[in-house]
């Protein structure tokens, strides 16, 4: 170790040099989104433990406008994320049969079928038509 | 073999991440079908309760905070360190203490249910 080691000045500029930054750094985003409604559904489970006056409450806050500009922007960073995960899929999980390795279009779109039919599935079971 | 506690902090990540990639759209888009006043049948209270009640729905429930919170939480720690601020203990401790703070909350409330 050095005396006096050179530390490389570290800003939040570097985002902006290239289009594939400003791509990643979306998707990094897309935490703040999952996680902001992940805590909103913690406090909607609390409503709906102190009974049905406080779960209308809280379905209440939903419809208001501010939630509903934060969902439409969580959904889009939500469903960015998602694509963005099964895109890498063939990375991480090569999948070898004998000599060749499965193309990677067919792992990722293995994966992005499972989505699909996952979420078509929760919408009926919620009864959401 | 060096001893890291790598794993432990980054299999919840990878497992919440693949988690919240398949399922968190689709839980976004039946709370913003509620925020459109369009609540599917599921969100009525009696449906709701009925269902959260049931043991396995809870832990099922418990499960989904636990992953989504803590692979956020692992994401926007990277993500600070990315954005220059390198107090990455001090950053851990507190998004990892939040995941864990929002799960146990999320525990409280579903054994009141």
């Amino acid at each position: 170790m050095s005396r006096k080691p050179y530390v490389r000045e570290m800003t939040w500029r570097w985002i902006f040099r290239h289009p594939r930054y400003v791509r990643y750094m979306a998707r990094e985003f897309s935490c703040l989104f999952i996680g902001g409604w992940t805590l909103l559904m913690v406090w909607g489970l609390k409503q709906l433990a102190d009974g049905p006056a406080a779960w209308g409450a809280f379905l209440e806050v939903l419809r208001s406008p501010a939630s509903i500009v934060f969902h439409v922007l969580a959904l889009a960073f939500a469903a960015y994320h998602s694509i963005t995960w099964f895109n890498l899929t063939p990375k991480a999980l090569p999948v070898q049969l004998g000599e060749e390795f499965v193309p990677e279009g067919v792992i990722s779109g293995a994966h992005f079928a499972l989505w699909a039919g996952l979420t078509i599935a929760v919408l009926y079971l919620a009864g959401a038509f | 073999m060096a001893r890291s506690n790598k794993p432990i902090v980054w299999g919840p990540f990878a497992a919440g991440g693949t988690l919240t990639a398949f399922l968190t759209p689709v839980l976004i888009l039946l709370t913003l079908l509620a925020a459109l006043g369009h609540a599917p049948d599921l969100l009525a209270y009696d449906r709701l309760h009925a269902f959260v009640g049931h043991w396995l729905a809870k832990t099922v429930v418990a499960g989904v905070v636990f992953l989504s919170l803590w692979s956020a939480a692992h994401r926007l720690r990277i993500t600070c360190y990315d954005l220059g601020l390198r107090a990455d203990t001090a950053v851990a401790t507190i998004v990892y203490a939040g995941a864990l703070g929002g799960t146990g909350a999320a525990l409280l409330y579903l054994a009141r249910i």
